[in-house]
């Protein structure tokens, strides 16, 4: 039985919140300790073959939103001084924007070509990268069946779905557990 | 300039948190015991991970050296 053993109960399926979980689960894997990380409620978007694909960053209710455009957009001539000008005058837009129609689309636009600026990996890289590291990626039961997820329905190389009970004795039976909810 | 001579070369410029870890740990995986990776970074980052890393998995970190804003790390593989 693993002497260490790290899991990370992703609960969220929202672009920012799915990439915390998945590099902290990388990096602890490939440190050599035994990584879980359980997928619950719309954390299981993370995990969902079509969802994990387009997970988006919602700027309503957000209050860390005003988010700066990507350092490539801002080096594009004209466009790029738009941005600075619209970003003087805004900085960052006011949470009332995020009522827009299409404004989610377009922070989550603004926010994948940041990351792909600073070479962040993306949700299914990062996936993949967990894989790699041997990180056991285990699916709620209950919150499957809640929203009518099919196993099919989630990417390949997952451990058995598992409830509460099945995760948390899992858990703490190792001699030193650790848990981190994000 | 590093005094040692690396037996295989990463370079993950460019790269951010968390891959030049991970592709550190790969790289290492194709490497005999006792031989050198020498791993160059542009994550500002990578200057405490790295450490952090080879402590944890009790690979030698030999050497590090900054030039340029890049960090260049020297890992002996454990034996």
């Amino acid at each position: 039985m693993a002497s260490e053993r790290l899991a990370i109960i992703a609960s969220k399926g929202t672009l920012d919140m799915a990439l915390p979980p998945l590099i902290l689960a990388s990096t602890a894997a490939s440190l050599g300790i035994e990584t879980a990380i359980f997928f619950t409620f719309y954390g299981l978007n993370i995990i969902h073959k079509e969802k994990m694909k387009k997970l988006k960053l919602a700027p309503l209710g957000n209050p860390a939103m005003p988010m700066s455009f990507p350092p490539s957009l801002k080096k594009t001539p004209v466009v790029g001084q738009l941005a600075g000008l619209m970003e003087a005058i805004f900085p960052g837009p006011p949470q009332i924007m995020g009522v827009i129609p299409g404004m989610t689309d377009f922070m989550t636009a603004m926010m994948n070509k940041t990351m792909k600026d600073h070479g962040i990996a993306d949700v299914p890289q990062l996936i993949e990268l967990c894989k790699e590291a041997e990180v056991k990626l285990i699916p709620c039961q209950m919150t499957m069946e809640f929203f009518g997820y099919k196993q099919e329905d989630l990417i390949d190389g997952l451990e058995p779905p598992a409830g509460a009970a099945t995760f948390i004795q899992y858990v703490l039976e190792a001699e030193k557990p650790m848990i981190i909810f994000v | 300039m590093a005094s040692v001579t690396a037996d295989k070369t990463l370079d993950t410029s460019g790269l951010n948190c968390p891959l030049p870890v991970l592709k550190t740990k790969k790289a290492l995986e194709e490497l005999q015991p006792g031989q050198v990776l020498e791993v160059i970074s542009t994550d500002p980052g990578s200057k405490a991970d790295i450490p952090a890393f080879c402590q944890r998995t009790g690979h030698e970190l030999l050497e590090t050296v900054e030039e340029g804003g890049k960090y260049i790390f020297y890992i002996r593989k454990k034996g």
